[in-house]
């Protein structure tokens, strides 16, 4: 086996699509862009396509760097990659930046061709539903028909488990990691707290910033600096800032004392420098809106029924935000319905960030997981 | 890298197991190790169904397997599985290891219509001589130390059948094994390895 290397230098593409999308709210989108990228090369037989989608605050650029600064590492490249768990010497993987993102894709920072102004606020609410569609389309304009497998963290798991019940015959496998299959009252609270940060800044103008030459900085660095704290665990902090101060004593003030206080602020700059405020709304809300059993009469197991894909079922135990007792909820509805579905617990500290990181046994899992699939295919 | 199937004679209470299983059966394999077992039986039987396992290693050998593996602690019950939803429960080698003895097969009687189980047979003749000349058994069927066996609730084939009688439980079949032979003459001395097949009782 060959060490794990990066893909290297990624170009992003951008697909075009004039059909219209009728969107979950009843909305209506007449033509929009989706911006991807590509890693590895799909086989003749068009069987080995992985789909990775996209968490919260996520984009397209999931494995390799750009040429143009080499900083730029895609947001799961410890994942993704020649010898890596996912194998881009074996698999065709595809990032995609969701409709209504703010990476390329529209969105409601996109300028409309007909008004020459950004959508803002008037640019419809996304569901997961939506993006599977949107998602769908790409994949068929790729020529592919059914995904070798699609996976996702948080709400890309979400999407990876819709993906499986609405085009079953399109997913032989899913993999759904640190996921839910809805939100808890605890975290829709949490992001609407997140979402009124953003909604009564001054500068947000009710979605038509765009117009008055700023952003509403205050209010995205608050939503990411409390959702950050969300996604930690609590053993995480204290293992990397502790009670630290930055200059070894009280000051008795507001200003930066604890490290962890620096950091935070420093997160939240740092989101609300690349990061439109409406998609976050967007983002959120979508979250939200997330609840495959709702149709099925809030019985799970009913929803989960149409689903025929292999499943693996990731959690983490330091994971309170998307507890290992919300993916146990995945794994027995279909365990209910009979479906392959392998479930594993894993015990990193990093709370729900916990999916991103580098562990031992999350990679090795994933590894054994996706060499049985390349020899389902072969 | 696949692992190689296990040959079944390695684990000589496998082809019992199977010979019990129907064809086509849904089986939940609670300790399944590596997956061996129902990957045999899926073979053999062409079962299917789940393992349930706690050791990581061995979860990712099930992947391997092609088995399909959930983690859960067998001692906190097996709530993720609906009841009557197996036609097969196994606890292969495992009994002695659990804590929670009764409540285990209380719960594999719930989620299946029959359950399986082997155990080693404390019973067994060389086990009797080695507790007579002073010391704690160690044999094929009880490979372990007593200071590192991760074994609890050790019993005998009288101890098994009585605590069945007790316990609501009803043997339908009984194979006794020594050396992967069965055995037909006074098993608990005998036998090294029981294998039971039981249901609930009326």
């Amino acid at each position: 086996m060959t060490p794990p290397r990066s893909v290297g230098a990624v170009v992003p593409q951008t697909a075009h699509f004039d059909e219209p999308l009728q969107l979950r709210s009843g909305a209506m989108i007449d033509q929009y862009d989706l911006v991807y990228e590509t890693y590895g090369t799909l086989n003749a037989e068009r069987s080995n396509a992985v789909l990775v989608c996209h968490a919260l605050s996520g984009n397209h650029h999931v494995a390799g760097h750009y040429d143009s600064d080499e900083r730029v590492v895609g947001w799961w490249d410890n994942m993704i990659g020649p010898g890596k768990p996912v194998d881009t010497d074996r698999f065709f993987v595809i990032g995609v930046n969701n409709l209504g993102g703010c990476h390329g894709s529209t969105g409601p920072s996109t300028v409309q061709p007909k008004t020459g102004r950004p959508y803002g606020a008037s640019f419809p609410v996304v569901t997961v539903e939506d993006w599977v569609e949107t998602q769908a389309r790409l994949a068929t304009r790729l020529g592919i028909e059914r995904f070798a497998a699609i996976m996702g963290g948080s709400l890309g798991g979400m999407q990876a488990l819709r993906w499986a019940i609405t085009k079953p015959e399109r997913v032989a496998h899913s993999i759904i990691i640190a996921a839910a299959p809805n939100l808890t009252a605890q975290n829709i609270a949490f992001n609407d707290v997140a979402r009124q940060a953003i909604l009564t800044d001054p500068d947000f103008y009710g979605g038509g910033f765009y117009a008055h030459g700023v952003v509403p900085r205050r209010g995205l660095r608050l939503a990411r600096m409390l959702g950050h704290i969300t996604y930690l665990s609590d053993d995480s902090m204290a293992e990397k800032f502790g009670r630290g101060l930055r200059t070894g004593a009280y000051r008795f003030g507001f200003d930066i004392e604890f490290e962890i206080e620096s950091y935070l602020r420093y997160q939240g700059d740092k989101f609300a420098d690349r990061f439109d405020a409406n998609t976050y709304l967007l983002m959120t809300k979508a979250l939200d809106y997330f609840d495959p059993a709702q149709d099925a009469g809030g019985d799970l197991a009913r929803a989960l029924r149409p689903a025929t894909a292999g499943f693996l079922v990731i959690s983490f135990a330091s994971d309170w935000r998307f507890s290992p007792e919300r993916s146990v909820e995945i794994v027995k509805a279909l365990l209910d319905n009979d479906r392959r579905v392998t479930y594993a617990e894993l015990g990193s500290r990093h709370g729900h960030d916990s999916f991103l990181m580098d562990d031992e046994h999350y990679f090795r899992l994933m590894r054994a997981y996706m060499n049985n699939i390349a020899l389902e295919i072969a | 890298m696949t692992v190689p199937f296990a040959a079944p004679t390695a684990r000589p209470d496998f082809a019992y197991i199977a010979r019990w299983v129907k064809p086509g059966a849904k089986v939940l394999d609670l300790g399944c190790g590596d997956g061996s077992l129902l990957r045999y039986l899926k073979e053999t039987r062409d079962a299917h169904g789940y393992g349930v396992e706690i050791d990581f290693d061995s979860r990712v050998d099930c992947i391997g397997n092609g088995i399909s593996v959930v983690q859960n602690d067998l001692e906190t019950g097996l709530a993720m599985f609906e009841s009557n939803s197996f036609d097969c429960v196994i606890l292969s080698q495992t009994l002695q290891a659990m804590k929670h003895t009764e409540e285990i097969v209380r719960e594999m009687l719930r989620v299946g219509r029959e359950g399986i189980v082997s155990f080693p047979n404390f019973g067994y003749w060389r086990h009797r001589l080695q507790v007579l000349r002073g010391y704690m058994p160690v044999s094929g069927a009880l490979p372990y130390q007593w200071f590192n066996t991760p074994n609890v609730h050790l019993c005998t084939i009288g101890d098994f059948e009585r605590f069945c009688t007790e316990h609501g439980v009803r043997v339908i079949e009984r194979a006794v094994l020594t050396d992967g032979q069965p055995v037909s003459f006074a098993s608990n001395l005998m036998g090294e390895l029981a294998v039971y097949r039981f249901d609930r009782a009326a």
